[in-house]
């Protein structure tokens, strides 16, 4: 059936049209909690400027945003923090892993710090450096819209059937006697149930308390 | 279950009869006004402050427990991030605590170099504070001036030791690397313009009347609750208490310049941003001072004192400065410290940055305690804070120069 | 007054006997036992003059090549603000119930402090308002910078749950 269309509409695949959209307005949510964050500050500040590329307008309110920008190591007390933001972020969203102790611990191989935020959420581009310059921050922001552009779809339906854990090998360094001390640190800033069992989030109950299957 | 105890400690304070008309308030860890990660639970009566309780430890990473783990040198690293607006006055402070435990004197060259990175690293703290600060009560403009000049002082780090952020420049008895002639020039050209900036800043600033509103009268300290409170640096001397290191027990080649200790007296936040401002000038006079007069010679101790590291070209070039710094970083050799103990400090950004420093013989500390001048500032947050609006919250924490990386390690 | 004066001064005030002092560098330190510490810091607070706690600190010395039976020391560095003199006190703690009085009436800055080599530590401080974790979380159970607790832990790091990407 041929339609005839007036001079000034064209046709396009509604994905391509929703991945140019997406790709060129990303909006950062900056979860800066060490010195990656201030060069996180000098990628948006004014020598380099990320709003040449369609990133600068960082929203401190993850319902805001589409890309969470983990600057700096995490910790124990901070994981939890980390995952409540990104469940609070609305689809499609994306995650960059700044700095060397965000993607893997870096120099922090200690007791508190979390070896590696891809552990515990799903991390689209990793960034070497301790810290990055901002150039490298940059250059991941061009290679995430880069792969927006590839693989988005319109109605984010490729993340559905991303259900496995896409993170590092689940065989961790821990020592064979160790034993995981009792308590549950998943409560620093969330009301406590009494029941063991912790709302987390709105998508479902999760019980926090057991250990992860996969870390079994 | 922490929010419970909070929650518990914030109704326990007196003078909640009419808590009805009361509720809390959850501010951080994430906000963009917390400079990083740390959480306040306030207790608000309409928008007035009752009772502020600070939450820290959202960014304890085990800093102590890892100096423990490594020697003297590879543990420069680590301090780098402690106070990463000023990453190379937390590596002076720390291997000045070294060489006051190993007793060495370094050379005059290497006084002087540390004297203008330590000084840079101040106007670079006192920038970053105040462009951040004036950033959360509104003025952006300000906060990418400030932010301009702190790339120029990025780019001198970056000549000097290869490294724009955390430059691991200094070594137990000296620096990475000597600085050259090109660098004292970029030097030169930066303090040129930094003045331009400067003026800049404090023509956008200093008579800005939602700027000074916003800040005059809020968050007062007087003298006493300073000295009682432990306050030192900026905000010690915002209120009155005429301490500096850098003039009461002299280190590095400090009593050689000629400059001033800057203090006001009424305590409250405007008058911590106008010490910071002038402070940056004093930094300035030094550092023209150090370039004007900088000695020639060697930047490291004597090699043959087996403590330092012999340079770069003759590691590579030569097999006696291979075999030294064989000996010095394989891990069954290393240096010998004394076994004892020693409390030292210099005078950081934010205030007295000090190690308590126990050696147990070996190249590696036994104990390596920071005193991080942003812990003591913070404690005092729900002092400052009780009775003011909601909106001076981030007025005083801004003021106060909090950065979590040195307030949990 | 300087750091010998307030020793004179503290020796005339506890007994000859009860201080040991000694010097390295430019630190003088008075060793003092836990009972009379509270003596001895409110003296030097209001008598001597060292109006400023600059802090406070705790070190564990089991295994250290110099360690006597005494496991932890705890280090309070003082400060003359208005002379420039400094003077280290330290006291010697033990194990299965360590606990010190708090020096939290003296200055008020020694509140948190005192709560981090609680935290670190576990040294407990009588008299202190507050006494909870302030780095770790809460619910944590060790001491981290014990000497027999691991650099690396004992895995409470992994314990977390983790998000995959279909389940947002």
């Amino acid at each position: 059936m041929a339609v005839s269309l007036p001079e000034n509409v064209f046709t396009a695949k509604l994905d391509a049209l929703a991945n140019w959209v997406r790709t060129n307005s990303l909006w950062p949510m900056p979860f800066a909690t060490a010195c990656c964050g201030i060069e996180l500050m000098a990628t948006g500040a004014s020598r380099h400027d990320l709003a040449r590329f369609g990133a600068e307008v960082m929203r401190f309110s993850p319902r805001q945003c589409d890309l969470m920008i983990v600057a700096g190591r995490v910790v124990m007390k901070m994981l939890p923090v980390l995952q409540r933001i990104w469940q609070q972020m609305p689809e499609p969203k994306w995650c960059i892993s700044m700095g060397a102790c965000a993607s893997t611990g870096g120099v922090f191989d200690t007791y508190a710090v979390v070896q590696g935020v891809d552990r515990f959420i799903p991390v689209d581009m990793y960034v070497p450096g301790c810290p990055p310059r901002p150039e490298q921050l940059i250059q991941a922001v061009i290679d995430l819209q880069e792969k927006i552009r590839q693989t988005g779809k319109f109605f984010s339906d490729e993340f559905d059937k991303r259900t496995q854990y896409t993170g590092p090998s689940q065989s961790l360094p821990r020592p064979l006697d160790a034993v995981v001390a009792p308590g549950d640190y998943t409560t620093a800033t969330r009301q406590w149930e009494g029941t063991g069992k912790v709302q987390f989030g709105e998508r479902g109950v999760r019980t926090s308390l057991e250990i992860h299957p996969a870390r079994k | 279950m922490a929010l419970d105890v909070l929650e518990r400690q914030a109704s326990d304070a007196p003078g909640l009869d009419e808590r009805e008309f009361q509720w809390t308030l959850n501010f951080g860890p994430q906000h963009p006004a917390t400079h990083t990660t740390l959480r306040l639970v306030l207790t608000l009566e309409g928008e007035q402050i009752i009772h502020a309780v600070p939450d820290i430890g959202f960014l304890h990473s085990g800093f102590e427990k890892l100096g423990e783990d490594l020697n003297l040198n590879q543990y420069v690293t680590i301090v780098d991030r402690m106070n990463y607006t000023s990453p190379l006055c937390n590596e002076i402070a720390w291997h000045h605590v070294c060489e006051k435990l190993l007793g060495i004197e370094l050379t005059p060259r290497c006084k002087y170099i540390r004297v203008i990175i330590n000084e840079l690293m101040r106007i670079q703290d006192h920038l970053l504070n105040i462009g951040t600060c004036a950033l959360d009560l509104g003025a952006f403009t300000a906060f990418l001036y400030a932010f301009y000049q702190r790339e120029l002082i990025y780019d001198l780090c970056e000549h000097a030791s290869g490294q724009r952020f955390h430059s691991s420049f200094t070594r137990v008895g000296g620096l990475l690397y000597d600085v050259d002639d090109a660098w004292i020039a970029k030097l030169r050209s930066f303090l040129k313009g930094f003045m331009k900036a400067y003026n800049d800043v404090t023509g956008l600033l200093n008579r800005n009347k939602i700027f000074i509103d916003r800040l005059r009268g809020v968050g007062v300290l007087t003298k006493e609750e300073a000295i009682n409170r432990s306050a030192t640096g900026p905000i010690a001397r915002a209120s009155g208490v005429l301490r500096d290191v850098r003039k009461d027990d002299p280190y590095l080649s400090y009593p050689d310049f000629d400059f001033q200790v800057v203090a006001a007296k009424e305590g409250d936040c405007l008058a911590r941003y106008h010490v910071r401002m002038l402070e940056m000038l004093e930094s300035h006079k030094i550092i023209t001072q150090a370039i004007d007069n900088l000695p020639s010679g060697p930047v490291n101790v004597d090699v043959d004192g087996k403590v330092v590291l012999p340079d770069k070209s003759s590691t590579w070039r030569s097999i006696e400065g291979m075999i030294q710094h064989f000996e010095l970083t394989m891990s069954n050799r290393g240096f010998k410290t004394p076994v004892n103990e020693v409390y030292g400090a210099i005078e950081g950004p934010g205030g007295e940055l000090g190690f308590y420093l126990v050696c147990d013989g070996t190249e590696k500390s036994w104990r390596c305690r920071t005193r991080p001048p942003a812990f003591y500032h913070l404690a005092m947050f729900p002092h400052l804070i009780k009775g003011h609006m909601l909106s001076d919250v981030v007025a005083v924490l801004g003021s106060l120069s909090i950065i979590a990386a040195e307030l949990d390690r | 007054m300087t750091a010998q004066e307030a020793i004179n001064k503290l020796k005339e005030v506890s007994g000859n006997g009860s201080i040991s002092t000694s010097e390295f560098r430019d630190n003088t330190r008075v060793h003092v036992s836990k009972d009379i510490l509270m003596k001895v810091l409110t003296c030097l607070k209001n008598d001597c003059g060292f109006d400023f706690l600059v802090d406070i600190t705790a070190i564990d010395y089991m295994g250290y090549p110099t360690a006597t039976t005494d496991r932890f020391a705890v280090v309070y560095c003082l400060l003359n603000t208005s002379e420039g003199s400094r003077i280290v006190v330290k006291t010697m703690v033990n194990d299965p119930d360590p606990v010190l009085p708090s020096s939290y009436s003296l200055w008020k800055g020694a509140d948190w402090p005192e709560r981090e080599v609680y935290d670190m530590y576990g040294i407990r401080f009588e008299g202190h308002p507050d006494l909870r974790r302030i780095l770790m979380p809460q619910e944590f159970t060790s001491y981290p910078l014990r000497k027999d607790y691991p650099l690396r832990g004992m895995g409470e790091r992994h314990n977390f749950p983790v998000l995959t990407r279909a389940e947002g």
